[in-house]
């Protein structure tokens, strides 16, 4: 309920304040078990992928996200598990004991969708950094389930990181195919790699720096 | 409830987009070759007739906020496909705030400051706050592309709400509502009317070098047709005699041929061909708008020495 209000409000703000421009919108999950894999260049980010969904779906749709950060004080954990759904993950160090992925596993079990930002960190706003190899062994793992890399850019101009003040742009959201696993995850991240440069040659975006 | 003119005019326009959607319907059932440019073009000019009816009958505060956000899209539009830089988002922060400013001059019919806002006190503070983040690479650039953009989207589109806050004159009862009909209307046929004679029958291209389908046979041809529905209009809905409804039914088409083409100089420089895709078949807000940022302050300053 908390978490429906939350993202009606956002709908409304990302609507009328940043202005989607979606391009394949069909292609995007709403059912699991499917795993979205977008670029990360602002917090905004994980707002417009939720957005994009219907309300209805919400609460199977899960943001994974890093623990240190979203679940540093009482507080943020409690909103970011109970109103933005988000799934932690450790990025910590050598010392862990567990599989950081567990909480991955378990969603995807339970036939829920995961948005996954490879990158690891927003970085740099709009300039893309080397992929993070965690959601291959999600694809290995779970090969039924389809990965549907998202490109978006305007978001990191809209708000980077570091900056509290949102700023109004117009951004682009491209989608693609679905792709499926084919038995290596070395392949698989190449393909992933070429499926982001791909979609972010579809359009000459205006120079930022 | 009485009809007054304004109101036979807005009749008018919905009469002559079910008329023309007909016609579209009759030539995409006919045709062989693909209209679904031209549907979805049709489609987009019911929502947009829709929207300004509305606002326009609810009355004039919702009128000036619709005016305000057509403004805040148009901007947007602009800002996200120009080059800008990082150490300006605050620039382009106070620039989207200047918006709500100007037409609060406008609702409060504040002549005075209205016309001197943009041009004089964001021209000024928009670089002061731009040398604040101390990087001079693009700094000229930045300054004027941002200035110019404010200017556009908001200044000249200002003067179109502005028109509807006028009084009613001795000759006219329909006052600023029906100038403002007359401008958005004229405006937006007279686009509509060259590319039709373009479409038909374009022959000798007119500005190359800018926009490759624009044509003399659609300029003159719209030119004309909007010069003769400004003299059938003119009586309704303003205070114009013969030689000033003649005059503003020439202004109208030629100022908006030159936004129109000014725009497409713009797109042409940053190699795109749409200024976004909010409208569907038609692109995005600032290229169904372009002509308006010409005709609005020319047509406002024309109907203001003459009539007010």
């Amino acid at each position: 309920m908390l978490q429906k209000i939350f993202y009606l409000f956002v709908k409304i703000a990302v609507l009328f304040l940043l202005g989607l421009n979606v391009r394949r919108k069909e292609l995007l999950p709403s059912d699991g078990p499917a795993i979205v894999v977008a670029n990360h260049n602002s917090h905004l980010d994980t707002m417009v992928l939720m957005a994009l969904m219907p309300l209805s779906k919400l609460k199977d749709i899960k943001p994974v996200a890093a623990a240190d950060y979203f679940f540093s004080s009482p507080w943020k954990a409690w909103f970011s598990e109970n109103v933005l759904g988000i799934i932690p993950v450790d990025r910590g160090g050598a010392n862990r004991t567990n599989d950081p992925l567990e909480g991955c596993y378990r969603a995807l079990n339970e036939g829920k969708v995961l948005i996954l930002f490879p990158e690891g960190s927003r970085g740099e706003p709009e300039q893309m950094t080397g992929l993070k190899k965690g959601v291959s062994y999600l694809a290995e793992k779970f090969p039924e389930a389809p990965v549907v890399p998202v490109f978006t850019h305007g978001l990191g101009k809209a708000l980077p990181k570091g900056s509290f003040l949102l700023v109004p742009f117009f951004c682009d959201i491209f989608i693609d195919e679905p792709m499926t696993w084919e038995g290596n995850r070395i392949q698989f991240m190449n393909l992933l790699q070429e499926r982001f440069s791909v979609l972010s040659r579809e359009k000459n975006f205006a120079p930022w720096e | 409830m009485t009809l007054l003119p304004i109101h036979w005019a807005l009749i008018g326009i919905w009469g002559l987009l079910a008329a023309a959607s007909v016609l579209v319907l009759w030539i995409s059932s006919r045709s062989k070759k693909n209209v679904t440019e031209l549907v979805q073009r049709t489609q987009s000019w019911w929502v947009m007739v829709a929207v300004f009816t509305l606002a326009f009958l609810v009355g004039k505060t919702v009128s000036v906020v619709v005016f305000a956000l057509v403004s805040f899209l148009a901007l947007k539009e602009y800002f996200s496909m120009i080059p800008t830089r990082r150490a300006d988002r605050r620039v382009l922060f106070w620039a989207y705030l200047a918006i709500p400013v100007q037409y609060f001059w406008v609702y409060d019919s504040y002549y005075g400051m209205f016309a001197v806002f943009i041009p004089v006190y964001m021209f000024l503070f928009l670089p002061f706050a731009s040398l604040l983040s101390q990087q001079t690479d693009g700094f000229l650039r930045a300054v004027g592309t941002l200035n110019w953009g404010l200017m556009l989207c908001v200044f000249s589109i200002s003067h179109a709400a502005f028109l509807l806050i006028l009084p009613p004159t001795p000759q006219s009862s329909a006052g600023g509502p029906g100038l403002l009909l007359f401008l958005v209307f004229l405006t937006q046929f007279n686009d509509v009317a060259q590319y039709t004679w373009g479409k038909l029958f374009g022959r000798r291209k007119i500005i190359p070098g800018v926009s490759p389908n624009k044509t003399w046979e659609g300029f003159l041809g719209g030119v004309a047709t909007t010069f003769v529905l400004a003299l059938l209009t003119a009586p309704l809905v303003t205070p114009f005699d013969l030689a000033h409804a003649a005059a503003a039914g020439l202004l109208i088409p030629v100022a908006g041929f030159v936004g129109d083409v000014t725009v497409s100089a713009l797109k042409r420089d940053l190699g795109v061909k749409d200024t976004g895709s909010l409208i569907p078949g038609h692109g995005g807000i600032l290229d169904r708008i372009d002509s308006l940022t010409f005709t609005a302050p020319l047509f406002f300053h024309f109907t203001r020495y003459f009539y007010y």
